[in-house]
């Protein structure tokens, strides 16, 4: 493997930077999924083993380009720059979490990211995505939305009207298809006859392609070169990312349709440990760096454990706030 | 005499009325997500996949439109769908099929066909599970001519309503509260118990008060009448069990006796079964009145994911307890 596979148009930094996020959301989850069952929430979905999508795709857009997330979006939210105190905050339901305890896990959202919301409803985030792309294209600000969904909410009518409706209208939209093999319990060669989902695309008169996400570079270099031609005003683009999440459904999941043997066996294609031997082989970083790396990481995640259990609970009296904007007119002469 | 009971807990009297129909008339399938191997999200149809095979327990993808679209065109044509919606939240997605096709097949085509559906949703809070995951949309259906509207409260009551509903000739839409899956009840085992829709069930008799609750607020209605008795104040306590049709007569007997009347559900307040039920009282029963209604319900509030923020919002014994010494 030669330093040349990494892409040119990325510093340094920028490559380690990759790396980071990807551990950061990775040890993000295995500290907070140690810790869910004692908050009791079963609805808690982990991206573990599918960070190279989130990582990869979102540093090929700018910071002030848009993403919809899905209810798997703790990765998504980190990736696109969201602070992680306020994260772990917001899933156990603290005042200082970025939706001050009213969202949750499934819908964190920082919009001063453009990160527009992880979503509860399978399959909601693209039609968002189309009306996201649009107000971009009328006021001429050359911006682009990376709109994620899984596997399974590739199945939903939202999806269908949401790529055919980007294509008349060339939107710039990536439609960035998690295909994690499995939605909920269904696996996708039950859901659907086709091998690759990214076939569609074809159906709707946009470029489709499938790739393998065990490579953050990979991803990273498929997608740039989607955004870029979605800015340039060739509209919307569908890649298939294909990958596996490690973990259950859920944290209720007892996870009893997945073979052990399929699990470990895509745990031995660890998008992060191969990143980390490109990166040690390119010679980019030695191995007392990754340590540090390793260590900063760790003590991020105490850190936002601390921030998280000082923060309060949200006061039961302000349950009624920010259901409106504006003040509610009650009438009456 | 006396009837052949178990004790079982809800979700596994709703699967026991859907097995014991599957095995009694062909024509009943299961159509849903991740309701075979895995066994529904709530595990209502554990065990049935291995039973009935995948024919007859039809596992779809995450699709429900397609899904209600199926459940209704066979039933057009005579079969017996259960369809199971995950969440009540994401009735959002299907409420075409049911809301214009379901719904108005019988009328609108003049009684030439009827639409046998049963389409299944666990819905209410609890569970942590926000604004898109734990919402009260029964209300909403009352107001749908052409569908029944099945709320049961408890185990006895989930096997007997649902073996009618599946045997009903109608689109029935079956609430089933996330709560009262897990309270266990002694369930009749005779295969043909079935409880008639429109006949609502007194859970407590009294002179004082009338509480009229539905779902998980039941419960929290008899635990406060059982503690206003140590007060001596006697409240009867109804639950409609059916909001369409609405047994109106068991109400305003009960309400013609005490003359008070608070109704709790969980939805939020506005246009909610309380509000029905309190303009059904206020217009059929004004002149049995002593005193004005109290409806208690969530504020008109997206659910909130802090578990502190939840418990604020839902009514619960004690706040009933508060209301029915308000009234006295
Ligand atoms: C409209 C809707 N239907 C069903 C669900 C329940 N549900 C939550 S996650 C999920 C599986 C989603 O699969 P996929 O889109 O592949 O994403 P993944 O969970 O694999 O990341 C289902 C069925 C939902 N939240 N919303």
């Amino acid at each position: 493997m030669s330093s040349d596979e990494l892409p040119k148009d990325l510093s340094s930094d920028e490559l380690i930077n990759l790396y980071k996020k990807m551990l950061l959301i990775r040890e993000f989850e295995q500290r907070i999924t140690k810790d869910v069952g004692r908050i009791k929430s079963p609805l808690v979905h982990t991206y573990t083993g599918e960070e190279a999508i989130a990582v990869g795709a979102c540093a090929a857009i700018n910071e002030d380009d848009y993403i919809t997330s899905t209810h798997r979006g703790h990765g998504h939210f980190i990736a696109k720059g969201g602070n992680i105190n306020s994260l772990m905050a917001e899933i156990y339901g603290k005042e200082g979490g970025i939706c001050k305890g009213r969202g949750g896990s499934m819908h964190v959202a920082d919009f001063s990211k453009y990160m527009l919301g992880a979503n509860g409803i399978v399959g909601a985030g693209p039609p968002l995505a189309l009306g996201v792309a649009l107000a971009s294209k009328m006021r001429n600000e050359d911006k682009v939305v990376l709109t994620f969904f899984g596997d399974g909410a590739a199945n939903q009518g939202m999806l269908h009207e949401s790529m055919n409706l980007a294509a008349i209208w060339k939107l710039p939209i990536i439609f960035v298809l998690e295909n994690n093999m499995y939605g909920w319990s269904t696996p996708v060669h039950y859901a659907t006859p086709i091998k690759d989902l990214s076939l569609r695309a074809q159906g709707y008169g946009m470029k489709g392609l499938t790739i393998d996400v065990n490579d953050v570079i990979e991803v990273y270099k498929t997608i740039k070169e989607a955004v870029d031609f979605a800015r340039n005003g060739g509209g919307p683009t569908l890649i298939e990312c294909k990958t596996y999440r490690w973990g259950g459904q859920m944290t209720m999941d007892a996870d009893k349709y997945r073979s052990t043997e399929e699990k470990e066996e895509w745990k031995k294609k660890c998008p992060i440990e191969a990143y980390k031997i490109k990166l040690i082989k390119s010679e980019l970083i030695d191995k007392a760096f990754i340590q540090k790396i390793e260590e900063d990481t760790l003590e991020q995640i105490e850190l936002s454990v601390k921030i998280t259990k000082k923060s309060p609970k949200p006061d039961t009296n302000t349950v009624l706030d920010d259901i409106y904007k504006n003040p509610m007119n009650l009438g009456g002469n | 005499m006396g009837e052949e009971t178990k004790t079982m807990r809800g979700l596994e009297a709703i699967r026991l009325a859907i097995e014991e129909e599957m095995e009694r008339d062909e024509s009943v399938f299961l159509i849903g997500e991740d309701i075979g191997r895995f066994g529904g999200a709530f595990f209502v149809t554990e065990g049935l996949l291995e039973k009935f095979g995948p024919e007859r327990i039809r596992e779809t993808p995450i699709s429900e439109n397609a899904i209600l679209g199926c459940a209704v065109g066979a039933a057009m044509v005579g079969m017996r769908p259960i369809a199971e919606i995950m969440f009540a939240d994401f009735l959002t997605v299907c409420m075409e099929m049911i809301v214009n096709q379901a719904a108005k097949a019988s009328y609108m085509y003049g009684g030439q066909i009827s639409v046998p559906v049963t389409i299944r949703v666990p819905f209410g809070t609890g569970i942590m599970g926000a604004a898109q995951h734990s919402q009260s949309f029964e209300s909403w259906f009352m107001h749908v001519p052409g569908l029944k509207v099945v709320l049961p409260s408890d185990a006895r009551d989930f096997k007997g309503l649902m073996k009618t509903a599946i045997r009903d000739d109608d689109p029935v839409i079956f609430f089933e509260n996330k709560r009262a899956y897990y309270l266990t009840g002694d369930v009749p085992l005779d295969k043909d118990f079935t409880i008639p829709f429109g006949q609502a069930r007194k859970f407590t008799e009294g002179d004082d008060v009338t509480i009229v609750a539905t779902g998980a607020m039941v419960q929290e209605s008899i635990i406060a009448a059982t503690k206003l008795k140590e007060d001596n104040i006697q409240c009867e306590v109804i639950d409609p069990r059916t909001l369409v049709p609405m047994d109106k007569k068991t109400i305003l007997n009960s309400v013609e006796k005490t003359g008070k009347l608070i109704v709790v559900d969980e939805g939020c307040k506005t246009c909610s079964v309380s509000a029905e039920i309190a303009a059904i009282v206020a217009e059929e029963g004004f002149q049995f009145l002593k005193n004005r209604i109290i409806r208690l319900n969530t504020p008109d509030v997206p659910i909130p994911y802090s578990p502190n923020l939840e418990k604020a919002i839902i009514p619960n014994a004690k706040l009933i307890q508060g209301n029915v010494k308000k009234l006295i």
